[in-house]
């Protein structure tokens, strides 16, 4: 049985925000909402600054689901934990419980008014019936249906983020680690263009590391 | 003596009756509507290939696909 995880390699996410946007576009999220972002530290600083992009971690022992107080929320047989636009009342216990400020809200009149929650559905839709018009509306596009993976991760130009079963995402991430060295051999000339033939222009010389 | 280390042994003894100071949750239900999962649709013409309804056979489908993240595979092969 699967259990549907994203991963984000901080060592390859370059903070281009291209899974901020693939979910946007997917899954025509509104203004205000944002499903998926990229948080930024030790922003600027040369060498330690480091990017992740986060969203709906679909725990599974999930918070929401423990405090929702409608009980809107459950857990497909993959993992991914959904829940029912029908039922939420707004109320926000979600978005104080989650780790990661995944639930969202939209305000879309005026006093702040806050709508029906919101959230990353690791591209599973929700429970209206698959790919339908009514699903894509309250919930985006049910990618898992089509025998696809989330659009973030899909989309992601470095596959920093990697999304799918834990076991094969974690086996991909070792697979890297172990590959990859450290230094400029972690993403560079030698990962894109391979080791090169001989007598061929040598990759440039790495700008030394530390502030100036 | 005998009296005070019964004293000692009762005062021991009460902490064993001390009461679970964890909260016991009642897990909550799911009130909402019933969904289907992802394998109980037909593939698309242009998607991955699976058995409507066979979860197995979706299940290698998302699993290729899957493997496709891994560019270390494509590029070294």
């Amino acid at each position: 049985m699967a259990r549907m995880k994203f991963l984000c390699d901080a060592e390859r996410c370059i903070e281009c925000n291209g899974c901020v946007t693939a979910c946007k576009q997917e899954n025509e999220v509104p203004w205000g909402v944002n499903r998926r972002r990229v948080v930024t530290i030790n922003d600027g600083i040369v060498g330690a600054e480091k990017s992740i992009s986060v969203a709906c971690m679909h725990c599974s022992d999930a918070p929401c689901m423990a405090v929702c107080p409608v009980d809107c929320f459950y857990k497909t047989e993959d993992g991914v934990v959904l829940h029912d636009k029908d039922l939420c009342i707004g109320c926000g216990y979600c978005f104080y419980a989650c780790p990661f400020g995944a639930p969202q809200f939209p305000q879309a009149g005026a006093f702040g008014l806050r709508g029906k929650m919101d959230k990353c559905t690791f591209c599973a839709g929700g429970p209206e019936p698959d790919r339908s018009e009514a699903e894509f509306k309250k919930y985006g596009r049910n990618r898992l249906s089509e025998g696809k993976l989330p659009a973030c991760a899909e989309m992601c130009s470095t596959k920093a983020l990697l999304g799918g079963d834990g076991d094969v995402i974690a086996d991909i991430y070792r697979d890297r680690v172990v590959h990859r060295g450290k230094g400029s051999e972690v993403w560079g000339w030698g990962t894109a263009y391979g080791p090169g033939k001989p007598g061929a222009q040598p990759p440039a010389q790495q700008p030394s590391r530390g502030r100036s | 003596m005998i009296r005070v280390l019964l004293l000692i042994a009762l005062f021991g003894l009460a902490a064993c009756a001390e009461r679970d100071q964890v909260a016991d949750f009642k897990k909550g239900k799911y009130q909402g509507k019933p969904d289907t999962p992802p394998w109980d649709s037909a593939p698309l013409a242009y998607g991955g290939k699976w058995t409507k309804g066979d979860r197995a056979s979706w299940e290698n489908q998302i699993k290729t696909r899957q493997l496709g993240q891994n560019e270390d595979v494509r590029i070294n092969q």
